[in-house]
């Protein structure tokens, strides 16, 4: 990196900023120096704090000018390092981005700016009877754009679709300083999709200022159903029987004991005792008709040999379901110090075996892994228990993770539903494409972005590009491959 | 004109060919005409479902495939494509209807074209085989190059291959028809629909004769209790006759086959929101065009008479910000009406066709 570059940029900065939005001592930019893959971490050069859309266009046109990557951080809780800075680049916080523009009932639709929190669009529609679809269990803290990059998911992809199926229209500012405006507010369109190229796009194809989404009709009635099983097969092979059975549920869930006893632990959902694994299933819509689909599930579960079943009475009772699958990501720190948080997919059909095979895997490597995972989806996110303190734990855990992402791969699934691939899981790319592929998709990005400077040395594996064209982030020597990039050390 | 019969083909043409379009059933004759000097590739012979697994809710199959030979094939798994899409029984064939991006009128419960396909194959314009997405009904790897083809007109690629979601087909419909005197007041019951709590499959608005309009709802789900179902919607819109069985199903056929368009009109798609059908209708009125809204209004089917050239319906698109895509009638500029800042296009363009083989149907 150009020294001279990066002072020109920061000098520039100072005037768009006032002190308090742009931060460059070592203890304001601690908290920007991870997301939520704790695991690594890199400092930035400075954090900038924009307030408006201006600022944003204005501070990614100086990092264009002086050829500064920057990295856009929503609320830093992306799980695959999406958000991680970038050594020597600039890190462009959009939290106080955060006004919600429009909401029209009528149109069913809301236009909101990207650092909005996912809740807040429900919370603002709920008046209305209306929501925004997208749930990510970090949903109270999450921001929408955020979403959109990663293209997340939720216990609702099944039948609702991901972020993606929701986002109508796009206002964004690429990587060189153009603002352009993508979609519309209908849910039809002319010419090719390209809000459906940018939702998952990473933030390599710059940052998106405003979105627009559609907000759907509250549903009437939830019939929220947990079945407890005494072993994870059952449960699997009952996810099987609800969907042969032509029912398309809202959420299918399932927790192992060891995720059911974090979330004990953690906010005491009170699960049936003893259950190997818990199945939620929640149908919703029209109340007539969720009456009648529950007798069609009511049965189904019966016959999939739960030994216990309950279902929600009111709203509170279906919260405390929900509460215990939501938080068991953060519950299963109470069961160890560290842990990683995998996400893959694998053919919904394939389920069991997959689980059987991730059990294995735990036990070859002598490492506890906890399963939570959306089972209409085939999405898995097996949690892998380590403690940091112990020499060679994180790799060893990394390792693991490493051979659930070749079991995806071989099962015919993806490497990552929903967490997205950024700097967890870019050496995997390689394995789930041809070069063909990937050589597309970095010339897609290199269009967009010839000078490379929009969150670089995510999704792709360093070196990618070759014939000189190298990721401004690629270097080579014996470390693991971040460090060998030069963006991370070790807490 | 080139038939292909197999993946290499559809290479080796791109190669050979200085310019090609591909065409699939020929169902949406605007866009499958080649202008001169192009070489027409006949994709109905890559055909073929290659994977189906009722449980994994997805399937495979090449491009040329016919979606009528789809849906009979998972109909007979309670499966369907929730897109609903138009033209089956015309030969419309999947990668036709991708590429088009066209979706029908029970789009409106699941989402569109675009919220069901999951993975393609395509040749690009130098000749690759390039694959997007996957074959697992969630997947965030990679750029979305499946959802880029929507609506691509062949733009960046020959599909030759497609994974798609599909769902379990509900056991029943019924649909609530009525019409009402004025088109305002047909409006405000299609909105009232729209914001209901309830699980509409499909809401379609159709004007009439003498400035009435009917609406159109119709119900999917258990049979049990679908006539209560429909009782509610009746309540809001004020009364409306029930349809079911063999008129439910005719009454939806001719919006999906669209035979309420007369033989040699032009057909338009226009994406809109239900806000913005009467400012539509209004500008419409010199055209003596026949119109059908679709999707709860977000998009309008406009036919217009052979003696009205699509150029009077760009001229009146533009200005009011809409754009369209003319789907029956002459070929040449299909895109008409409004554009988006294209910028981010040519760039994606660039990528998959940097000799300019490829179709620019603008
Ligand atoms: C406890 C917990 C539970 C979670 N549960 C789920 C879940 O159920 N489903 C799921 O899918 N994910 C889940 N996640 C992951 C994470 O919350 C999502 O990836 C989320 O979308 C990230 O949002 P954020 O605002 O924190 O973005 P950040 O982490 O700040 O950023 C994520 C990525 O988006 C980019 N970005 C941010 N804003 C913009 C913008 N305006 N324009 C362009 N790029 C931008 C960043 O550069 C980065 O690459 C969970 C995470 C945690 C910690």
């Amino acid at each position: 990196m150009d020294n001279h570059a990066l002072q020109a940029l920061i000098d520039a900065l100072t005037s768009l900023y006032p002190p308090d939005r742009l931060l460059s001592k070592a203890g304001e930019l601690a908290p920007y120096e991870s997301d939520a893959l704790t695991a690594y971490r890199v400092r930035p050069a400075v954090v900038v704090i924009p307030e408006t859309q201006d600022e944003v266009i204005q501070t990614v046109k100086l990092c264009h000018a002086h050829k500064v990557p920057f990295v856009a951080r929503g609320s830093g809780t992306s799980l695959s390092g999406g958000s991680l800075p970038v050594k020597d680049g600039i890190v462009i916080a959009l939290n106080r981005l955060n006004h919600i523009l429009k909401l029209d009932p009528r149109e069913r639709i809301a236009v909101v700016e990207a650092g909005t929190i996912n809740l807040d669009i429900t919370k603002a529609a709920a008046p209305y009877d209306l929501y925004y679809a997208p749930d990510p269990s970090s949903q109270q803290i999450c921001t929408i754009g955020g979403n959109v990059a990663f293209n997340s998911g939720g216990a609702h992809c099944l039948k609702y679709g991901m972020t993606s199926n929701h986002i109508l229209g796009l206002k964004v500012v690429l990587p060189d300083g153009q603002v352009v405006r993508l979609g519309g507010e209908s849910t039809e369109a002319v010419g090719p999709d390209l809000v459906g190229l940018f939702v998952g796009s990473e933030g390599l194809f710059g940052i998106v200022l405003e979105i627009t989404v559609r907000l759907l009709p509250r549903p009437e009635k939830y019939h929220t159903l947990l079945a407890a099983y005494s072993t994870l097969e059952a449960a699997g092979e009952a996810v099987s029987r609800v969907v042969a059975s032509g029912l398309l549920p809202g959420a299918l869930e399932i927790m192992d004991r060891l995720a059911i006893q974090a979330a004990e632990a953690a906010v005491h959902p009170n699960y049936p005792k003893g259950a190997q694994a818990i199945l939620i299933v929640e149908l919703e819509g029209e109340p007539e008709e969720v009456s009648e689909e529950t007798q069609r599930l009511e049965q189904v579960i019966r016959e999939s040999g739960a030994y216990e079943v309950r279902v929600a009475q009111d709203a509170s009772d279906r919260q405390r379901i929900w509460k215990g699958r939501k938080s068991a990501f953060s519950a299963v720190g109470r069961l160890s110090p560290d842990y990683i948080v995998q996400d893959g997919v694998v053919p919904r059909s394939r389920l069991s075996e997959a689980l059987a095979e991730i059990k294995r895997l735990g036990e070859q490597y002598g490492l506890r892994v906890a399963n939570v995972f959306h089972a209409g989806d085939g999405n898995l996110h097996p949690l892998i228990l380590y403690d940091g303190r112990e020499a060679g734990a994180l790799e060893r855990a990394e390792k693991l993770a490493g051979e659930i992402l070749d079991l995806c791969i071989r099962f015919g699934g993806s490497i990552t539903g929903e967490h997205g691939v950024a700097v967890e899981k870019r050496d995997y790319l390689p394995r789930m494409y041809s070069e063909t592929d990937l050589d597309v998709m970095w010339r897609l990005r290199c269009a967009i972005d010839p000078e490379q400077i929009a969150n670089p040395g995510k999704m792709f594996p360093p070196g990618t590009g070759g014939n000189g064209v190298v990721s401004p982030v690629a270097h080579s020597t014996n470390l693991h491959p971040l460090d060998q990039a030069g963006i991370i050390s070790r807490e | 004109m080139i038939h292909i019969e197999s993946i290499e083909d559809v290479q080796r043409a791109m190669r050979a060919c200085a310019h090609v379009l591909p065409r699939g059933g020929g169902s949406k004759p605007a866009l499958s005409v080649p202008p001169p000097d192009v070489e027409e590739l006949d994709l109905s012979n890559l055909k073929g479902v290659v994977e189906y697994n009722p449980g994994e809710y997805t399937f495979t199959a090449r491009a040329g495939t016919r979606i009528d030979e789809v849906q009979a094939l998972l109909a007979g798994h309670g499966q369907y494509l929730p897109f609903d899409p138009p033209l089956a029984e015309h030969g419309a064939t999947l990668g036709g209807t991708l590429a088009a991006g066209l979706s029908g009128p029970g789009r409106y419960r699941y989402g569109g074209v675009r919220d069901f396909i999951l993975g393609v194959r395509l040749v690009d314009g130098t000749g690759q085989l390039v694959r997007g997405g996957g074959k697992v009904v969630k997947n965030a790897a990679g750029f979305d190059i499946p959802k880029l083809m929507v609506g691509s007109l062949g733009r960046f690629g020959v599909l030759v291959e497609l994974t798609f979601k599909v769902f379990p087909q509900a056991d029943a419909f019924t649909t609530v028809r009525q019409p009402c005197a004025k088109l305002e007041s047909a409006v405000a019951a299609l909105e009232r629909v729209y914001l209901a709590r309830l699980d509409v499959d499909s809401l379609d608005l159709m004007p009439g004769e003498g400035g009435s309009a009917t609406v159109w709802v119709r119900l999917a789900g258990m049979p049990g209790v679908l006539h209560a179902r429909a009782e509610r919607v009746r309540a809001l819109l004020g009364g409306g006759d029930v349809l079911d069985g063999t008129d439910d199903f005719l009454a939806w056929r001719e919006a999906r086959e669209f035979t309420w368009v007369p033989p040699g009109w032009t057909l338009v798609k226009v994406p809109l929101t239900p806000g913005r059908i009467a400012g539509l209708e209004a500008i419409l009125d010199p055209l003596q065009a026949q119109r059908r809204y679709s999707g709860g209004g977000n998009v309008a089917w406009v036919a217009l008479p052979d003696t009205v050239p699509a150029q009077r319906l760009d001229g009146i698109l533009l200005p009011a910000g809409l754009a369209g895509l003319i789907l029956f009638g002459p070929a040449g500029k299909v895109r008409i009406g409004a554009r988006e800042n294209e910028v981010f296009e040519r760039r994606v363009k660039a990528v998959f066709d940097p000799a300019g083989r490829l179709p620019d149907l603008a």
